[in-house]
């Protein structure tokens, strides 16, 4: 079993001990046809009986639940933008709709992060929380670097998106996918998935969409690829996406050489303060 | 004075999730670990050069702060019922369990030392378990430093050189500063030059952190929340206490009060130190230019 901490990885169910695993799996969300509906966010809450995660108005926009978080695993995130544009009907506004979810990296730093093995690698890839072990440390909290996994704070685990773990072992799509009515949420073998949004990325291209650009496809992004990935329309900070973002766990040896440096430095310190004969 | 960061985001929200980890407890358990750690060192040498006033009170504040800053972890958790499952697996990936295994190494050996040096049973099993906590010291009060940089966090993440020598040096201020207070002037020596050569150290760290130096990517923008706000107040703050208990800490060899002086301030300043650290990890979590701009750039220039 090999210990790669960054880097693409072509069979990561093997990398985490599997033997015989099925085809990795995961989401295509193409937010091209998205159409704000947030079907997907009330599928994943009912699916998973997940509680409530505030009644407030954001007072910004269409969009009232703000981000994802413990008790959000499907978030639909909605821009307007006013912009001068050369084609089109004559309209100067956009609306970007997009939901987004969980990226069940390669390289999950929520994964690596946690002190107790509660978070997991599925036979699938998917990255998933025992919330039986989980003992509310929070390292994954501030390990992720797209700020989706949080503690609720009523029960004191962290909590999020399982790829319904409970579902796809059963041979059905997540809930989120199967309540999305434009399939904007595609769920399968990652490996199809990629080949789907190349075609649709070079379409759109060919419709003058030249805007258009996939986000977390890539092996060799600072994640070592995602397994939930996107077609976006605009900069991926626009939609609350890091732009490149890097599993921090990629610089830990060199983390523990300054840290066995700086011990080194406090031992050594100390046993010069004894040198004196006062 | 860094320039207006020009970035887009959604709706001016923050990308990361705050750090659940709060004060006190989380700067709390950084300053009694490294209080711990270097105490359980000092002890040991104060043991094996005929220190024993130094030794005890290095052996009794080792075995306190381990255990009060072991509290305070297992206070700051979700589930603090299930504290133990740190203890269910070993994994090299998280500097978490790598941490809770040299705790609870670091606990077993300074209670075992101080329960034998205050009881006088067992004294060369006591000695044992001293030396060992001799070693599992500074790994304590240095791997918070790889605790915290190991997220995504920029002001923690970019400063992994700065955070683990700013723990030593303050946790090495903390233990001379211990020393200064609780022994008699005549042993007392190794504790001042410990608390002198700690607050050095602690003062360079900071210093360096707070203006970006040493940090690779846009190092005045990643370190602006080591300067501003709470956390620069805070930091300024210690800097004062640390100073003034450093100049105490010279005082301190002719006169005990200046002694007691200077361990409370330089314990002010590694208090204030660890305080600020958790602040400023808050507040670069919480503003999305910390996160877009040095990544954006990356993105532009690859």
């Amino acid at each position: 079993m090999s210990n790669s901490l960054y880097g693409p990885l072509p069979d990561v169910a093997e990398d985490a001990g599997y033997t015989d695993a099925p085809e990795r799996r995961g989401f295509f969300t193409d937010t091209s046809v998205c159409i704000g509906c947030k079907a997907c966010e009330v599928a994943c809450k009912e699916w998973n009986a997940v509680p409530d995660d505030g009644f407030a108005l954001t007072g910004m926009s269409y969009d009232n639940t703000g981000a994802l978080g413990a008790s959000t695993w499907r978030h639909v995130a909605f821009v307007e933008q006013t912009r001068p544009r050369q084609v089109g009907d004559g309209s100067d506004t956009r609306w970007l709709m997009a939901s987004d979810v969980c990226k069940h990296c390669t390289h999950a730093a929520c994964l690596d992060v946690c002190p107790t093995g509660a978070l997991i690698r599925t036979e699938f890839a998917t990255v998933v929380v025992q919330s039986d072990v989980c003992n509310g440390c929070a390292y994954c909290v501030s390990a992720c670097p797209y700020g989706v996994i949080d503690r609720r704070e009523d029960d004191g685990r962290a909590w999020k998106c399982t790829l319904c773990y409970d579902r796809i072992g059963d041979g059905l799509e997540p809930a989120c996918a199967k309540a999305c009515p434009t399939d904007s949420i595609q769920y399968g073998p990652l490996d199809e998935l990629r080949e789907r949004a190349r075609t649709r990325l070079d379409a759109l291209h060919e419709e003058g969409v030249t805007e258009a650009r996939l986000y977390g496809e890539d092996d060799g992004d600072g994640v070592g690829g995602a397994g939930a990935f996107f077609l976006l329309l605009d900069e991926p900070e626009v939609y609350g996406l890091p732009p490149d973002p890097v599993v921090t766990t990629r610089d830990l040896p060199a983390m523990w050489k300054w840290a066995g440096g700086a011990a080194l430095a406090l031992a050594g310190g100390v046993a010069l303060s004894f040198l004196g004969r006062r | 004075m860094v320039p207006r960061a020009e970035f887009r985001s959604y709706y001016g929200r923050p990308i990361l999730k705050k750090p659940r980890w709060k004060a006190p407890h989380m700067p709390g358990y950084l300053y009694l670990g490294g209080l711990s750690g270097a105490s359980s060192t000092m002890a040991a040498l104060a043991d094996a050069t005929g220190r024993p006033r130094l030794a005890l009170t290095g052996r009794i504040t080792a075995a306190a702060a381990g255990t009060a800053g072991a509290g305070l972890l297992v206070a700051e958790l979700g589930r603090p019922e299930r504290f133990l499952n740190m203890l269910r697996v070993f994994k090299p990936t998280s500097p978490m369990s790598v941490g809770s295994w040299i705790l609870a190494g670091q606990g077993g050996f300074t209670m075992a030392a101080a329960a034998s040096a205050v009881t006088g049973i067992a004294p060369g099993l006591g000695r044992a378990a001293g030396a060992a906590a001799a070693v599992t010291g500074p790994l304590v009060a240095t791997y918070t430093g790889v605790l915290l940089a190991d997220t995504a966090v920029p002001a923690w993440h970019e400063a992994y050189r700065h955070l683990p020598l700013l723990f030593a040096g303050s946790s090495l201020a903390s233990g001379g500063a211990a020393g200064m207070i609780a022994t008699p002037r005549g042993e007392a020596g190794p504790a001042r030059r410990m608390a002198l050569l700690g607050a050095g150290l602690e003062l360079a760290a900071a210093g360096a952190l707070e203006r970006g130096v040493g940090l690779h990517e846009h190092p005045e923008l990643i370190a602006e929340p080591y300067r501003t706000g709470r956390a620069g107040a805070l930091l300024r703050a210690g800097r004062a206490l640390t100073v003034a208990g450093a100049i105490g800490a010279v005082a301190a060899s002719r006169s005990r009060a200046a002694g007691v002086v200077a361990g409370l301030a330089l314990t002010g300043g590694a208090l204030c130190t660890r305080f600020a650290v958790l602040y400023a990890g808050h507040a670069s979590a919480e503003g999305p230019k910390y996160t877009v701009v040095p990544q954006r750039e990356r993105r532009t220039v690859a």
